[in-house]
């Protein structure tokens, strides 16, 4: 399983119930479910990927974060997960606030577009960075509001919610991020994974 | 040709109040089973059926001669493994194959009842089949399963029942009948209704049978259970065993003689009466409106598992008014998964070989099965 989603099954409380926007095929919502005692419930947007997560008996909707997520009643998840998807959206302020709206908490992860590896790529070779991370073109990515860490964290205050544990995953390796090594964090992590709330 | 001899018939004496105010007893109900009941009792399925639909699932229908309306579906192996799960079905009341309806007669006038048969609902109609649960001596079936006109059984089913299922499939159907889905079943209705051998619903008594009317009726309808894209596809303007139009009003397309076969069938396995009966009861359903106005409040009272299907062509009962089961389930935090399969075979797609749905049905139902506490 992929270091983030371990980390995410860490930060998640036994016996809570979760939803995971995106859930793309459930190796987190069954990762969840076997480890935490979750009650787990998933959107995806993919018609296969609902399918498999079907066949896997995991409780998943088709439907779109964007539009789908109104019909969930304030508060009834301890938990949102929104796994490297907040960049696709095309109001990422509407979608956090209504991930803090439906769950006590949010768990956001992000690709560091801050990361040495894509600054270089874009200062070198001077087109739109091409990374393990991001291996789309510019026209075909599904990314079209890439953030960094910093921008989260500034994007926090302007927006106004918490965050409640920032966590940067670098060469697999798992860190805190605090005021004082942002500026490092922002530069040589790939991800970044904050615990958020209201 | 002996009929009665295929039908298993279960007398009802408990009395059943009806939404329209009568009380029927001592009624039959016509079904059939499929696979075997497990000694934990816990293994069963009920399927309900659509508008034309019967308690002959699958296999060979002995009646028609012809493979049971879903065959696709329901069998060894299948997505309702009769293997596994003792699958039942009855014929709603209302209907002709067997289970109490207008064609029978009424024993205070020894009379085919005709029109003079009460109007049923969707609700009595459930509140019929529970009957089969105590007969089987099932306290909770495995789940509920049913497409279109059975998907609307399925969920008056637990909003009525709300512990006596564990797994919930509604598939492409709706909580409310549509204004288009009454004008399409007015339209069928209307056909019968002035077909001259109809006589006011006594056609029975008269030895005549309205079957032009009921076969245009058939023909409408059929068109509304296929999309426009799965029509073109299959006939576009292809002619009818001709080379050129012929300039008159014989079936110069295919699409026009494929109708008119679809309806000249249809009349040969269906009564007419039971046509207006049960496209009433369809009109009639408005769960929404039987909770006034909140859907949710329908299945507050179950802890069951759904599961709601969908299919993209399907224009009758479409992905938005599936999606709405699903958001009012979703609002009182009920366990619910939902899918729309990719198919261009219109509302037909549930009967059909469209193995997306015939993979997922399955994974859903053995999945859940083999969870269950």
């Amino acid at each position: 399983m992929k270091t983030e989603y371990k980390i995410i099954v860490d930060l998640i409380e036994e016996k809570t119930r979760v939803l995971d926007v995106g859930c793309d095929d459930g190796t987190l919502m069954e990762s969840l479910k076997k480890n935490k005692n979750v009650d787990a419930r998933g959107i995806e947007i993919s018609k296969d990927k609902v399918q498999t997560c079907v066949s896997k008996g995991l409780t998943v909707i088709e439907g779109n974060a964007e539009l789908d997520l109104k019909q969930f009643p304030n508060d009834s998840f301890d938990y949102v997960v929104l796994g490297q998807t907040l960049q696709a959206f095309v109001n990422p302020e509407i979608v956090i606030k209504e991930l803090l709206r439906v769950g006590k908490k949010a768990i956001i992860t992000i690709p560091n577009f801050g990361n040495w590896k894509v600054r270089l790529n874009l200062l070198v070779k001077g087109t739109m960075p091409i990374t393990e991370s991001l291996p789309n073109d510019w026209y075909n990515t599904p990314n079209i509001h890439m953030c960094t860490i910093k921008d989260f964290v500034k994007f926090s205050k302007i927006i106004n919610f918490k965050i409640f544990k920032s966590l940067a995953l670098t060469n697999k390796n798992i860190s805190n991020i605090n005021s004082s090594n942002l500026f490092y964090k922002n530069l040589f992590a790939e991800l970044g994974i904050f615990l958020i709330e209201k | 040709m002996n009929i009665k001899e295929n039908i298993k018939t279960l007398v009802i004496k408990k009395p059943l109040k009806l939404d329209c105010g009568k009380t029927i007893n001592n009624f039959p109900l016509a079904y059939e089973t499929y696979g075997s009941l497990n000694k934990n009792k816990d293994n069963a399925i009920l399927v309900f059926h659509a508008l034309t639909g019967d308690q002959f699932v699958t296999g060979i229908n002995p009646v028609t001669k012809k493979d049971g309306w879903w065959s696709y579906a329901v069998g060894p192996n299948k997505s309702i493994d009769t293997n596994k799960y003792f699958v039942i079905c009855a014929n709603v009341i209302g209907g002709c194959m067997g289970s109490f309806g207008p064609s029978h007669k009424n024993p205070d006038t020894n009379k085919i009842y005709g029109t003079d048969f009460p109007v049923i609902t969707i609700n009595d109609m459930v509140n019929a089949q529970v009957n089969l649960l105590d007969h089987f001596e099932i306290k909770k079936l495995f789940s509920v399963v049913g497409g279109s006109m059975g998907g609307m059984q399925v969920l008056q089913f637990i909003s009525n029942y709300p512990d006596k299922a564990s797994t919930v499939v509604p598939i492409a159907c709706t909580s409310s009948h549509s204004a288009q889905n009454i004008a399409f079943n007015e339209l069928g209705r209307q056909a019968i209704a002035s077909d001259h051998n109809w006589s006011e619903g006594k056609y029975l008594s008269n030895n005549t049978l309205p079957d032009k009317g009921l076969s245009v009726a058939r023909m409408a309808a059929h068109i509304t259970y296929l999309s426009k894209k799965g029509l073109q596809e299959k006939f576009g303007r292809k002619l009818q065993e001709r080379d050129a139009l012929k300039f008159g009003f014989d079936a110069d397309f295919q699409i026009e003689s494929y109708l008119r076969y679809q309806g000249s069938v249809f009349v040969d396995r269906f009564d007419a009466n039971s046509y207006l009966y049960i496209t009433r009861a369809m009109d009639y359903f408005d769960l929404v409106k039987q909770f006034d106005g909140n859907l949710s409040n329908a299945f507050k009272k179950t802890k069951a598992k759904f599961f709601v299907i969908s299919f993209t062509s399907d224009w009758l009962y479409p992905t938005q008014e599936n999606k709405d089961i699903v958001i009012a389930l979703n609002a009182i935090g009920a366990d619910v998964g939902f899918v729309e399969i990719k198919s261009d075979k219109g509302h037909d797609s549930f009967l059909l070989d469209v193995p997306d749905f015939l993979k997922t049905l399955k994974n859903f139902l053995d999945k859940s099965y083999s969870e269950r506490l």
